[in-house]
């Protein structure tokens, strides 16, 4: 059987790709702008 | 079966990792969530970011809170994560990494790993990923315009835990706004917990959409579990040390797979690897000469 290894690398690459362009859509201050409010949902407030 | 210590090593790092995710010591003594910088790095796993310990967000989370808001998309960066460590090893963060994880072992009593759930219910976290997915942009409040982290508001029983009990309950602000929510969210938790303790892993294999997530790499990652056939002896020890009790030789990464190697440290013939690398395969043992 053929390893396909190919299929890793193209979705590690596809990954990293995500995480850079997020970043530079500004998307990790998005995160971090919800992330340093309390999550009144995960408690269980509505 | 025979008796199998679990890796401590693999324990160790369980324990660093939900350690290093939840380093903000004050904040347990406080009941204050961490509000630095290191905030806007998501962890791969299911860590809430709203427990008093957490350094970092959540992916789910994150996630659903960004597909919430108006005119926002899906988050590449949250996605580009989740998908880098799938593609890396698979499940391996829910076995390896996840403090919720941890948490379910440590509960669990010797005889969990011999209790299968029924297969029904191991095809519910693929509906939670699938509601997580989509359902914060589908189900938007004509009020105001904006979706809700409907997994973390009804399910999540990390985030009932993390937050809801060790900065819900402890906040005197918060406390009078707990109500019928809450309560669904504690017996949420509660039957998880109490399934803990009899059955390996219950939230993992039924009810995380990340741990979905990642099963759907476990055959594709980078890192597997490789099987040679050449030097395999048909003993299934390595199937009595799974504590899925999974057909490792037939399917070394099936997608319920959490990555805890355990088979591998029982195969006594070396016929499992976890690599990169392709292993050579020996030509099969034929056990009828043998």
């Amino acid at each position: 059987m053929q390893d396909q290894r190919w299929i890793s690398y193209l979705l590690a690459t596809a990954g990293i790709i995500l995480i850079l362009v997020g970043l530079a859509r500004g998307e990790a201050a998005d995160v971090m702008q919800k992330a340093v409010l309390i999550c009144l949902e995960c408690i269980g407030i509505r | 079966m025979h008796r199998h210590s679990l890796n401590p090593k693999r324990r160790l790092v369980q324990l660093a990792a939900a350690l290093t995710a939840n380093a903000h010591l004050p904040g347990f003594a406080t009941g204050q969530i961490y509000q630095g910088p290191v905030k806007q790095v998501c962890v791969p796993f299911l860590n809430c970011y709203s427990c008093p310990g957490a350094l970092g967000a959540c992916p789910v989370g994150s996630y659903q809170v960004m597909l919430a808001m108006p005119g926002q998309a899906v988050s590449l960066y949250v996605t580009g994560v989740v998908t880098t460590a799938g593609a890396l090893g698979g499940r391996l963060v829910c076995g390896w990494l996840c403090p919720f994880g941890l948490l379910q072992e440590a509960l669990a009593r010797p005889s969990a790993r011999r209790v299968s759930l029924p297969r029904a219910l191991l095809w519910i976290k693929y509906l939670m990923l699938a509601a997580v997915l989509i359902l914060p942009a589908l189900l938007v409040s004509s009020a105001t315009g904006l979706g809700a982290p409907y997994y973390c508001t009804y399910v999540c029983p990390a985030g009932t835990l993390e937050a809801g009990l060790l900065v819900g309950l402890r906040d005197a602000a918060l406390r009078p706004l707990l109500g019928p929510l809450f309560l669904w969210k504690v017996l949420v938790l509660a039957v998880f917990l109490v399934a803990m303790r009899y059955t390996y892993r219950p939230f993992c294999r039924t009810a995380c959409p990340l741990g979905a997530f990642y099963s759907l790499f476990n055959p594709v990652s980078l890192w597997r579990i490789r099987h040679d056939a050449g030097r395999c002896q048909r003993c299934h020890s390595c199937r009595d040390a799974c504590p899925l009790q999974l057909a490792v030789e037939r399917s070394p990464n099936h997608p319920e797979c959490v990555r805890c190697l355990e088979c591998i440290r029982a195969c006594p013939a070396g016929a499992l690897t976890f690599t990169a690398r392709p292993v050579p395969q020996q030509e099969p043992v034929d056990l009828k000469r043998t």
